[in-house]
């Protein structure tokens, strides 16, 4: 009896240790939106949205420029990376026993473990080194970054789609680029829509990518072989600076980012009501 | 009468098993041919390998001829989505397209192939309903989902999303096995409607079915074809033992 | 009768369309598959290009320093210009290892909470707020490291710590707040998410048979538990070896917190340190010269080599359990 007891009492430990560690992991994620949104809230004003950064001294000023500039680098990266990862995902779901599917599908899962500073320094490698830093360069790091989650989303969400869809548009003497175009995306859209939402709430984040090949830039958005400034640097360098002002910008930009990154995932996750 | 295929030694594999084994037999045109036998039989691979659809499983191949009037389906330079537009297909679980209205769905073939004439298209919709009973039923609704019908309307659907292209045959794949007797009974009106003017091949595991709708049966056993005839002479007057036994219940 | 079907005037037209159209839509099936395959087969080129690229920006470096960088303990780009990474690598070595020290046993636990303990409809919401960790971007996990949870580390954790094991060496020194170990519990909080996921999605691979079995047997929850956690374990040592990938490469947070002190070795676990990462995203936009430029280049490769050997290997190992794993469920 003694000897069940004991393994009641282990049971009732290991119970409160997987809770204790679930509640222990939650803890950070509560305490960074609270301070972020307690410390950012007061910075949001009109002026940070239509004004540039400040120079030293300067009282106000904004992340306007950042916001602009963020925007600039994320659509271009979206332009290169959405187009690579959503064909290729596509290719992998439609010819999913092919060689090259299987081959592609483990590198494209070993890129996507690839840290993203080393992303960085491959584009600054390949492209600042030949037309210097620049909003090209990011967006080429981040394009990236991006083919590997929509290709995979992609690939997951056409897999969904029932067998029997497909075969309803072959039957009818579709040909099957035009089934997979029209019928299969068409099905999945919502998932593939999804996926790429993800890569870019998750570029929208990325801050060592850019770092290496924009570097810091504080003024307005100047042409895309030059740099742009940037939301997640922002709250990078300010929060690296003496000045009280500057540190409250840096609050201001995370603020920003954080809705836009938190807010992207939120709508996926209420869009679709299912895991991906 | 012509007969609408000529199937000459005709083989079909899934990697290496070997499900269909050296099938010869004459569909006639213009009448329900069903294809009967236990499961596991090669039924429903015997009619996808009618249209070419037995080749897009993976690692599924075919081997013989299916002449169709006249023509090797499987001859050389013979594009498959040709095949398939010639030769429409219903299958087992209804399947419109989710996300298409009812509309959509009987147009989309049209669609998908390139007519553009929203006339041609209106006109073929209803025509295409009209002729799978269901125009009645729908008219008011045809900007409605498809999948917002019942089971036994988005089987009719289907068929009428297969006339849409005008094949000149039906096959169809256990078209009744997700159904309830009542929509079982409307499908078998339209298939003897549907006989008029169509080829039908069907596939049954339903002997009344079988006998109640079709012209010729072919008996399936093991992926080779014990028996093929008159529907009246295959339940009446079997020839093969198998056949008797299948047919009166009496198998495994 | 025969009842044959008069084609109308319709039909004619669309037969005259198909056959128009059948060339070309051949070659549209084709077509697509090669335009689909050229775009799958970038991402191989992209990732030998990386490849590439890193090794020809690393060459000057490689040329001058050979395996001695790997070994050098100096980092001196201002005089001598002589470059080593030791230090670097230690860096990155201890701070992923506390992160796993400290993020797996609570991954274990979040993963079997959700897959074994929790309600489904519930642990869906829980796993979605887990995954939100994943999501809140590094710099701002960074921002959060220096203003809230250095000062709280600092005020209420690490003067205790050192009162109860100051006589440990590790715990000794002064302290600021920043330094290795609070790297480490960055890092941990940011390994969790993907290191719980993985796992999770093993232990709700593992058939009911196996729950079934242990509960007939009488055994209690943990008891069962614990035969879904050996029934897995292979693949939760490839969750964990995935989870020391995200640690290596994680860049901005730890450059944020740890200090960024280039030294061998620390004199406690509060003192400052360096990792590889820090030091390129430090350095790069400074690095005035080739072989400087071409030194942390090198530091890059010797960290891509790192990770696509983590990655790898843990892929392989959660790939391989899954497999195994489904496969007898699937019987």
């Amino acid at each position: 009896m003694n000897h069940y007891k004991f393994r009641l009492v282990k049971d009732r430990v290991a119970f409160l240790l997987v809770h204790l560690s679930l509640t222990l992991a939650l803890i950070p994620l509560f305490s960074v939106l609270y301070e972020v949104v307690q410390k950012g809230i007061s910075t949001i004003t009109i002026d940070f949205f239509i004004s540039p950064t400040p120079t030293v001294g300067e009282k106000g000023g904004g992340a306007a420029n950042a916001i602009q500039g963020t925007l600039i680098t994320i659509g271009l990266a979206s332009l290169i990376g959405i187009p690579i990862g959503l064909m290729s995902g596509v290719f992998l779901s439609e010819y999913s026993e092919h060689r090259l599917s299987i081959i592609v599908r483990f590198f494209n899962d070993v890129l996507s473990g690839i840290p993203s500073i080393i992303i960085g320094v491959f584009a600054y490698a390949l492209i600042v080194r030949s037309i210097g830093f620049s909003v090209i360069a990011a967006a080429f790091a981040l394009a990236i970054i991006m083919i590997p989650i929509v290709t995979r989303t992609t690939e997951e969400a056409l897999k969904l789609v029932p067998m029997s869809i497909r075969e309803a548009a072959i039957a009818l003497g579709v040909p099957r680029w035009k089934t997979v175009v029209t019928i299969v995306l068409r099905s999945a859209k919502k998932a593939v829509v999804t996926g790429m939402l993800l890569s870019i709430a998750r570029i929208a984040g990325e801050s060592a990518p850019v770092l290496v090949t924009m570097g810091y830039w504080r003024w307005w958005f100047a042409g895309l072989d030059r740099p742009a400034a940037n939301l997640a640097l922002n709250v990078f360098v300010f929060a690296m600076s003496p000045f009280e002002s500057w540190i409250a910008l840096a609050w201001g930009s995370a603020l920003v980012l954080i809705l836009l990154v938190l807010g992207i995932n939120f709508a996926v996750r209420i869009f679709t009501r299912e895991r991906y | 009468m012509a007969p609408k295929f000529e199937i000459e030694d005709l083989n079909a594999w899934f990697g290496t098993k070997h499900v269909l084994k050296n099938i010869n037999m004459k569909i006639e045109e213009n009448a329900v041919t069903a294809i009967i036998g236990p499961s596991g039989c090669g039924k429903t691979t015997f009619i996808r390998c009618l249209n070419r659809m037995h080749e897009i499983t993976p690692g599924a191949r075919a081997s013989g001829k299916v002449l169709f009037n006249g023509l090797d389906i499987y001859g050389d330079g013979v594009d498959p989505v040709m095949i398939r537009r010639k030769i429409g297909m219903v299958f087992q679980k209804p399947n419109p397209f989710p996300m298409m209205s009812i509309y959509d769905n009987v147009a989309a073939g049209l669609k998908l192939n390139g007519v553009k004439n929203k006339k041609i298209i209106d006109a073929a919709v209803r025509r295409s309903l009209e002729l799978a009973n269901l125009w009645d039923e729908v008219k008011n609704d045809l900007n409605k989902s498809g999948a917002s019908l019942s089971g036994g309307q988005q089987q009719r659907l289907c068929i009428a999303r297969a006339l849409a292209v005008e094949p000149e045959v039906l096959l169809m794949d256990e078209p009744c096995s997700a159904l309830d007797p009542i929509a079982t009974a409307k499908i078998e009106a339209l298939i003897r409607k549907l006989a008029e003017n169509y080829t039908v091949v069907i596939v049954t595991h339903n002997m009344q079915q079988a006998a109640r709708v079709s012209d010729y049966t072919a008996f399936l056993y093991l992926g080779e074809l014990m028996e093929y005839g008159p529907t009246k002479q295959i339940f009446e007057n079997p020839k093969h033992e198998l056949t008797e036994k299948y047919i009166t219940g009496k198998f495994g | 009768m025969k009842n044959s079907r008069k084609p109308s005037h319709f039909l004619c037209k669309l037969n005259t369309q198909y056959f128009s159209r059948l060339k070309w839509q051949i070659g549209g099936d084709n077509l697509f598959k090669i335009i689909g395959a050229l775009f799958a087969s970038s991402i191989l080129l992209l990732l030998g290009l990386m490849v590439y690229e890193l090794i020809n920006g690393s060459w000057l470096s490689i040329q001058t320093f050979g395996s001695g960088f790997l070994i050098g303990t100096k980092w001196d780009p201002a005089i001598s210009r002589v470059f080593g990474a030791l230090p670097l690598i230690l860096g990155t070595i201890v701070t992923s290892a506390i992160a796993l020290l400290i993020g797996v046993p609570i991954s274990l636990g979040i993963s079997l909470a959700l897959s074994e303990y929790m309600p489904k409809k519930f642990g869906f919401a829980i796993s979605f707020l887990v995954e939100l960790l994943a999501a809140v971007p590094s710099v701002i996990y960074g921002l959060w490291g220096i203003f809230v949870l250095i000062p709280f580390l600092r005020d209420h954790v690490y003067s205790r710590l050192q009162a109860l094991f100051g006589f440990v060496p590790a715990f000794s020194g002064s302290i600021y707040g920043g330094g290795v170990l609070t790297g480490g519990i960055v890092l941990a909080i940011m390994i969790i998410p993907t290191v719980s996921s993985v796992m999770r999605d093993l232990f709700s691979a593992v058939p009911n048979s196996q729950r079934e079995a242990m509960i007939a047997l009488g055994a209690t929850k943990w008891e069962t538990v614990k035969t879904v956690i050996s029934y897995a374990r292979s693949g939760v040592i490839g969750a964990v070896i995935l989870g020391l990938g995200r640690a290596v490469g994680e860049t901005m947070a730890i450059t944020m917190v740890i200090g960024n002190k280039f030294q061998v070795w620390p004199s406690s676990l509060f003192d400052a340190w360096y990792t590889m990462s820090a030091i390129i995203a430090n350095e790069l936009l400074e690095a005035t010269y080739d072989l400087y430029v071409s030194a942390l280049m090198n530091v890059a490769l010797v960290l891509l080599f790192v990770t696509l050997v983590i990655n790898i290997l843990s892929r392989l190992i959660v790939w391989r359990t899954l497999k195994l794993v489904r496969g007898i469920s699937k019987e």
